[in-house]
């Protein structure tokens, strides 16, 4: 009896591991210092920029080893840190703010295997260094802020049809219309239904009341628009911060997850990230005193406020302008270079300020600026409790009537102005958002935890090549063979796989596949040790220990398989990349220790008519 | 041939007959063990109670106790400072708070340390961890397990049989009580990436009585004149050296992880370890013990019907 594998067996499993060899070429290259630019959403990157790009770098003195302008987007390759903070610098302060200069390392992986789809490894977080965010939309605000605003569309629609109600207001989800008798329930009836779309109409004529209820639909739209919206914001804020590479993804029902890759800076980040403004401009209420209103008698038609940086003011309830009408604002100095904010409005913006200031030029007018803050205290639902912090952040008095374009003044620093403006043109968000997870990992412990990495994978790999040699000898040899091939594949098929990216854990999950891979090697030699023992050919024993071995394997390795789907279905960030590389790492030793040794085993043994002994 | 052990059909290692005793053993480990996890509890990791978490670098080996006196003395009195690997990192931890914005403490304590300590700092990690989002892991921790559990009871069961099924699953429960047990007493902490441990070594733990329980199989169906205490006896010993190895090498690389993997790893590596050694175990004794406590018979394990004409067949070609 002889062990030969048909050509085509052998044909296949040598592309198999070529094919994975190939695609894990690309991380023997290294990468580039880079400096990436794109275009925020109001610039574009064209071929202009890159000769822009091309002009400023040379008039610096900086020589690029390399520039592409692929995907709208420009990379800069230099050879030192040095040269990449220098040409940072330079593109920042020429290309403006309607690009973003982003540092970043673009991958070494040469022409030809680029061209192919070759990539080196995509890095987690704790290998590269940078931060992890998870954020919470807070729906419970964006659901009362539509139904605060509904219930000012029907007050306003009676109102003009002159139906007098008792009272509209929100009800939980509903909105409840009650009148004061049943005439004008019947015209409120005939003037509300089948007019709101997105709400059930409930009447009850017996009470004179009708409810307008949020139908499922609509709240399910609501909740998607929050998200979709904050997304959009996140993703402009992002832009503001220079990142290459973001992630900004919706993770489960109202959920957020943010991913800045190298990021250096994480407090400004937050504050800029987690920041969740809006303005108000009101009128300040001069008629009555402040002194008697922070004594307790506040008038009617006016509340208190704080000032930033100390000291009260009174304001009227009368909002003019809430901030989701602001579509620009920007930094500029006044005559005697203090900070100030442009702000521009949309159009129906510009109406109402200009209708609210005309008879009230030299009236003072305030920008309220408000926050959501979260308590730290988790409502009856389990859901973060937020607080609406409301400060005056200017008075200022009104110079002019007002339009689509006017400038706030007097807001504090430079810094202060910057953020403020930054704040207001990523937009008003619908429904506040708290940072409800934050991972941040400096460049400095991703780099050891690579090197810590590496240095196990390549001591458990010594160790148990040792081991296997000695143990088994010849065969043993076979199975270190197998072995080898198995960590290139992984690290092959992980590179192919788009979404998968190499963790901490995911380098844990490869020392341990090292130590578990040769467990498929060990019980097909014991069962050729058995064979032999029980007085059967060195041939017959390879091939029946190698067939009675087979669904052992494929049973244990199948359980193995289970645990890390499971892994991978449960897991978050990290751990995924663990099961990930698990779940890869089982499949590939399954095709090198059983289909890899036995060609090889085949080749050098199966051959041998005459063969007595093996070296097992 | 070089062999770890080296076994006669005919004259296996009765382990079976020293059963009584690894069965006390069992018991009094579980007892141990549970009576750890009452008394002393598990160190739940920020994970899953939620907080914030810095590790900073120091310039100049760092002196915790003037930290604590900083940290004390700008309202950070609940923050825990512990070295962390080397003696110029440092771990503070700081329990949620009830108090607005929870998300702002890391940087907080960061300003705090840089205008109080002389020399620079590295800021080589920040965690930060809502008590809402800590819950929610630790469930979907909790749910993983019982899925993989019954996944694998399923399985099993579909593939060989219930009681060889139940007893690879209570095997499986034993590791992870051990473990568990073990995180308390030493009461070091249970992060996520101990979760993932736990999960690997379901995986391996039942890779090893997979092993087991295929040879009982098989030798079930082979030695029909033998008692089931023998079969077993002789299936534990004929797969004795490849669990041996199998345990041997995975120990090597854990152990090698454990001490070049860094602090991050540490308590990954061992409780991988420490599941190695009691999977092996458990595959040998706690799970054999079982299946012939719960009677196996030769029967229970025969083919089905249709495919015992297919063997016939081909006695005769």
């Amino acid at each position: 009896m002889l062990n030969r594998y048909p050509l085509w067996k052998n044909l296949v499993i040598m592309f198999v591991v070529l094919f994975a060899g190939l695609y894990a070429l690309p991380n023997i290259y290294g990468e580039d210092y880079a400096v990436q630019i794109s275009a925020t959403r109001s610039g574009e990157v064209t071929l202009d920029t890159l000769a822009q790009v091309e002009r400023t770098l040379e008039q610096g003195g900086i020589q690029p080893i390399g520039i592409e302008y692929e995907n709208s987007q420009i990379l800069v390759r230099v050879d030192s840190d040095d040269q990449q903070l220098a040409a940072r610098e330079l593109l920042v302060s020429e290309l403006g703010i309607n690009y973003v200069v982003a540092l970043n390392l673009a991958p070494a992986t040469p022409n030809w295997l680029d061209g192919i789809g070759g990539e080196p490894l995509k890095l987690g977080l704790d290998l590269r260094g940078g931060v992890h965010f998870l954020m919470e939309v807070d729906m419970e605000e964006a659901l009362m802020k539509i139904r605060e605003q509904m219930v000012t569309t029907v007050r306003d629609r009676l109102r003009d049809e002159r139906v007098r109600y008792r009272r509209v207001e929100e009800s939980g989800n509903d909105v409840v219309i009650e009148l004061r008798n049943s005439e004008d329930y019947q015209s409120a009836v005939s003037l509300l239904r089948n007019q709101y779309e997105g709400y059930d109409f409930r009447t009850d004529s017996s009470q004179n009341m009708i409810t307008l209820e949020m139908t499922e639909q609509y709240l399910q739209d609501t909740r998607s628009n929050a998200i979709e919206q904050n997304i959009t914001i996140l993703r402009n804020r992002v832009d503001e911060l220079g990142v290459a590479e973001p992630v900004i993804q919706r993770q489960g029902q109202d959920r957020i997850v943010v991913e800045l890759p190298g990021i250096q800076d994480t407090a400004r980040a937050k504050e800029i990230l987690g920041a969740t403004a809006t303005l108000e401009f009101r009128f300040q209420d001069t008629d009555n005193d402040l002194q008697d209103a922070i004594a307790g008698r506040v008038p009617f038609g006016s509340r208190l406020y704080d000032m930033r940086g100390g000291g009260q003011v009174l304001l009227q309830n009368r909002v003019i302008l809430t901030g989701d009408h602001i579509v620009d604002a920007s930094v500029g100095y006044d005559e005697s270079n203090r900070p100030q904010v442009n702000i521009s409005l949309d159009s129906a913006g510009g109406r109402l300020m200009t209708q609210a200031t005309r008879g009230n030029v030299g009236e003072p007018m305030a920008t309220v600026f408000i926050e959501f803050i979260a308590t730290g205290e988790t409502t009856d639902e389990g859901r973060i409790a937020f607080e609406r912090v409301e400060e005056v952040v200017s008075v200022a008095t009104i110079q002019a009537v007002l339009g689509s374009n006017f400038r706030i003044t007097g807001v504090g620093s430079a810094q202060d102005a910057q953020n403020l403006a930054l704040l207001l043109r990523a937009g008003a968000l619908i429904a506040p958002i708290q940072i409800v997870e934050e991972r941040t990992v400096g460049p400095s412990l991703g780099a050891e935890n690579v090197k810590a990495g590496l240095t196990a994978i390549v001591a458990g790999f010594v160790l148990v090549l040792l081991f296997m040699g000695i143990y088994y000898r010849a065969f043993g040899l076979v199975a270190n063979l197998a072995l080898l091939t198995n960590l290139v594949m992984i690290v092959g098929v992980m590179s192919l796989v788009p979404g998968a990216t190499l963790t901490m854990p995911g380098m844990a999950g490869i020392v341990l596949t090292v130590g578990m891979a040769v467990d498929a090697n060990v019980i097909i030699f014991e069962r050729i040790r058995e064979e032999l023992l029980e007085g059967r050919s060195p041939q017959q024993a390879i091939a029946r220990g190698y067939e009675n071995a087979f669904s052992t394997i494929a049973d244990a390795n199948i359980t193995t398989l289970i645990t890390a789907l499971i892994l991978f279905a449960v897991g978050t960030g990290s751990i995924k990349g663990f099961a990930v590389t698990l779940a890869i790492g089982i499949v590939t030793s399954m095709f090198t220790a059983i289909a890899g040794t036995r060609a090889v085993i085949n080749l050098v043994w199966g051959r041998q008519k005459r063969l007595t002994k093996l070296s097992i | 041939m070089f062999q770890i052990t080296k076994i006669d059909e005919n004259n296996p290692l009765r382990f079976m007959s020293i059963n009584k005793w690894t069965t006390i053993l069992s018991v009094v480990l579980i007892v141990l063990s549970l009576s750890a996890l009452v008394t002393k509890g598990l160190n739940w990791g920020l994970d899953f109670t939620g907080g914030t978490l810095v590790e900073v670098g120091f310039e100049q080996p760092a002196d915790l106790e003037e930290l604590r006196t900083v940290l004390e003395g700008n309202e950070f009195g609940d923050a825990v400072v512990q070295n962390y690997g080397t003696q110029r990192d440092v771990l503070v931890r700081i329990p949620p708070r009830e108090d607005a914005a929870s998300d702002t403490i890391g940087n907080e304590l960061l300003t705090v340390l840089r205008a109080n300590i002389d020399g620079g700092i590295d800021v080589r990690r920040v965690e930060f961890v809502g008590p809402q989002v800590g819950e929610e892991l630790a469930e979907a921790g909790g749910l993983a397990m019982l899925v993989a559990l019954i996944c694998i009871l399923v399985y099993v069961s579909f593939r060989f049989e219930w009681r060889l099924a139940l007893s690879a699953v209570a095997g499986l429960a034993q590791d992870v009580t051990l473990i568990l047990g073990l995180f308390a007493l030493l009461q070091m902490q249970v992060d996520l990436t101990i979760l993932a441990a736990l999960l690997a070594v379901i995986g391996y733990s039942l890779n090893d009585s997979i092993v087991v329980a295929d040879r009982i199989r098989e030798n079930f169906r082979k030695l029909r004149k033998n008692t089931p205490e023998e079969v077993i006896d002789i299936s534990l010993s004929q797969t004795l050296s490849r669990t041996l190895v199998t345990s041997l090498t995975t120990l090597l690389v854990l152990l090698v992880l454990m001490f070049f993997g860094g602090q991050m790893i540490f308590g990954f590596a061992v409780a991988l370890s420490m599941g190695v050694v009691v999977g092996t175990y458990s595959s040998v004794f706690t799970r054999s013990t079982l299946v012939l406590a719960m009677g196996i018979s030769r029967e229970d394990l025969m083919p089905p019907e249709v495919e015992k004409e297919g063997e016939e067949q081909d006695n005769y070609l």
